[in-house]
């Protein structure tokens, strides 16, 4: 309630600073967002009374006995169970659980460690985001070079080398391909000593280089995947645009080919990419885990992986909704930018 | 392609033609056939699929054949002193684990959970995508909204994050009342659950168009039922696109699967999956890299496969993509 009243009074701010200046389409924009804010909060309220639901009646356990672990004394469960409120109501339980959530963003408490489930994920974001950024910055720059060079020299035999290879990366999992560059590159068990292998990690604060260094193997790894689909997506949508017909007058007007392929071409084929790039940060950001667990980096991933060995449901339902928040922030950005790009999506 | 044996022929031996037969249209499966037979990585990509399936049913004749040991037969003689399991051998093309199982063995069994998860998985989630997507296309109004907006829901809570939590809550002894059991009846219902989305929106956008065409008006004007419309009527006309979505659906699937089996809330041993085998070479991959590469190599070439079938599928199915 209290949102929807601050996002009405930015939106009339707004409007009357468009007003002001005249101009329609920022107005039309502003509308725009709004709609799609409002059902981005919305989509997280839905999507959190679904976690919710789901980790309290799929696991077969009682949660009182698992938080009690060991200590499986009749007392001790009825002590737990009034504790966390499992004595209540199911409503009651859900509006306790949603107002924790929304108001002090509050994801409730290990069961093995009792500490605090977000101040548990806060800890790891750090890696996992030094991961998933770095990695998205590996791909876009090959994803995208790779991908032009390709269109520009469709059927030749780079373009054939590179799609093929792109196309075994794309089927590649992860997890193996990590394993495969430890086993060939790390420094301590590969077969050439060259890069830091797994468990190298180190805090950028505490020391960049060699956080650099321990990244550079699950940066290529993380990146791998992606930078394949987004050059085969980049190849596909750069060479229909070349048969367009503005890019022969772009010839036709004698501009440098360079010119042409950079500043006509890309800057049209790129929208299918930028559509998919939000959601795509967001995605890897749950998949991670399957890369921190390769190389042991201490991220939100490792988290959840120890937290299934444990059955600690806690962590696994906040990790799952904060990456949900993160794949509804990264769907909004996203959209806006799309918005900007093509006029037409404002108006639907 | 050859036009008709008319144009070839001089004019005036047409008559001799006539009877010999009708030229007969060729049918769109014919057509799609001439032009896949054509793809010869498509082909390529046909056989080892077929290949694969057949080493999933026969897997327990195809290792006796092999005379290998079966895939929970333990031998710990197989170990150096340390422990250590031993290499690719005559005996064991593949080499052994920790427990002295034949690796070849258990790659050609772990076929069976990666087909079993990628087959019937994306059969599920296709026929409630296609079903789902249909009846929203058709109906538009508040079943669309309603339909797509759970769509909406479903995709922003990440598949693999979604697949531990399931994957741990019924890892154990099952969930939903025993509905589902642990191993890959789970991981087919988190398919089921989370990924007839990505059909469901295809379906729904060719159905949307679909249903302004004149043969939707005329069989509507001959007094066909709605049901009669959406399913004998539109659904036949999304059969190529939908069977390319599936084939390309159908890798993801098997990612998923081995995927979750690496991170242990998957199919559980003694039954083996190339995921868990991958999961289970991590501690020494280093000493015993047979462990490792071959279940990933397994996994990579059913992937690639099914990936470069879809390809081909889609050319030869939609010419105008045709590079």
């Amino acid at each position: 309630m209290q949102l929807r009243i601050k996002l009405g009074r930015e939106a009339r701010g707004a409007l009357a600073k468009d007003r002001t200046s005249g101009d329609a389409v920022s107005q039309t924009m502003t509308r725009y967002i709004i709609r799609r804010l409002l059902w981005g909060v919305l989509l997280l309220i839905v999507v959190a009374a679904l976690l919710f639901l789901m980790f309290r009646y799929l696991p077969t356990a009682d949660p009182a006995k698992l938080r009690a672990g060991r200590l499986q004394s009749p007392q001790i469960i009825a002590e737990i169970r009034h504790t966390y409120g499992l004595d209540k109501s199911l409503p009651a339980q859900f509006w306790l659980y949603m107002k924790n959530l929304f108001l002090h963003f509050n994801l409730g408490y290990s069961y093995y460690s009792n500490a605090p489930v977000k101040e548990l994920l806060f800890n790891r974001l750090p890696a996992t985001l030094s991961l998933v950024f770095g990695g998205a910055i590996v791909w876009v720059i090959t994803g995208l070079s790779v991908g032009i060079i390709s269109a520009r020299r469709a059927g030749s035999r780079l373009d054939r080398a590179s799609m093929s290879s792109a196309l075994v990366l794309v089927s590649a999992p992860e997890y193996w391909l990590g394993l495969i560059v430890l086993y060939l590159f790390a420094a301590d068990i590969g077969r050439v000593h060259i890069f830091p292998g797994a468990g190298s990690y180190v805090g950028l604060t505490y020391d960049p280089v060699k956080w650099f260094e321990s990244l550079i193997l699950p940066w290529l790894v993380v990146a791998a995947g992606s930078a394949a689909i987004y050059a085969r997506l980049i190849r596909g949508s750069l060479i229909e645009t070349m048969g367009e017909d503005y890019i022969r007058t772009a010839r036709a007007k004698g501009l440098p080919e360079r010119t042409v392929v950079l500043r006509h071409g890309v800057r049209a084929a790129i929208n299918p990419v930028v559509t998919v790039l939000g959601v795509d940060i967001g995605v890897l950001l749950g998949s991670s885990v399957l890369v921190e667990t390769v190389f042991n980096i201490p991220g939100i991933g490792r988290l959840n992986y120890i937290a299934i060995t444990h059955a600690d449901f806690p962590i696994v339902q906040g990790t799952v909704l904060f990456a949900a928040l993160v794949i509804i922030v990264a769907n909004i950005i996203v959209d806006i930018a799309y918005a900007y790009l093509d006029p037409r999506v404002r108006y639907s | 392609m050859s036009v008709g044996a008319a144009e070839v022929v001089p004019a005036g031996e047409l008559t001799f033609l006539e009877p010999v037969g009708e030229i007969a249209a060729r049918s769109p499966l014919q057509l799609f056939w001439r032009r896949f037979r054509r793809d010869r990585v498509a082909i390529v990509s046909l056989a080892f699929v077929i290949f694969l399936a057949i080493v999933a049913l026969a897997a327990p004749l195809i290792v006796k054949l092999l005379g290998l040991p079966g895939p929970y037969t333990q031998n710990l003689n197989l170990t150096d002193e340390f422990g250590s399991p031993l290499g690719p051998s005559a005996a064991h093309p593949f080499g052994v684990d920790q427990l002295g199982h034949d690796v070849m063995s258990r790659v050609i069994y772990g076929t069976r959970v990666s087909l079993e998860v990628g087959i019937i998985g994306t059969a599920i989630a296709t026929t409630i995508g296609v079903v789902l997507g249909t009846v929203a296309g058709y109906y538009r109004g508040w079943v669309d909204t309603a339909l797509s907006r759970t769509v909406d829901v479903v995709l922003s809570i990440p598949i693999l994050l979604l697949g531990l939590g399931i994957g741990a809550a019924c890892a154990v002894r099952g969930c939903l009342g025993g509905a589902v059991s642990p191993g890959t009846s789970t991981i087919i219902f988190l398919i089921s659950l989370a990924t007839w989305t990505y059909i469901y929106r295809l379906t729904r956008g060719l159905v949307l168009s679909l249903r302004e065409r004149e043969f939707v008006e005329a069989s509507r004007a001959l007094g066909a039922s709605d049901a009669r419309i959406m399913f004998r009527e539109i659904v036949p006309n999304l059969v190529a696109p939908v069977i390319v979505y599936a084939t390309l659906q159908i890798p993801l699937n098997i990612l998923l699967e081995a995927s979750l089996s690496f991170l242990g809330v998957g199919v559980r041993p003694p039954t083996a999956s190339w995921g868990q085998m991958i999961a289970a070479a991590t501690p020494i991959f280093n000493t015993a890299w047979w462990y490792m590469v071959f279940p990933g190599a397994a996994l990579l070439l059913t992937v690639l496969a099914f990936n470069l079938l879809g390809d081909g599928l889609r050319d030869a199915l939609n010419p105008r993509t045709a590079r």
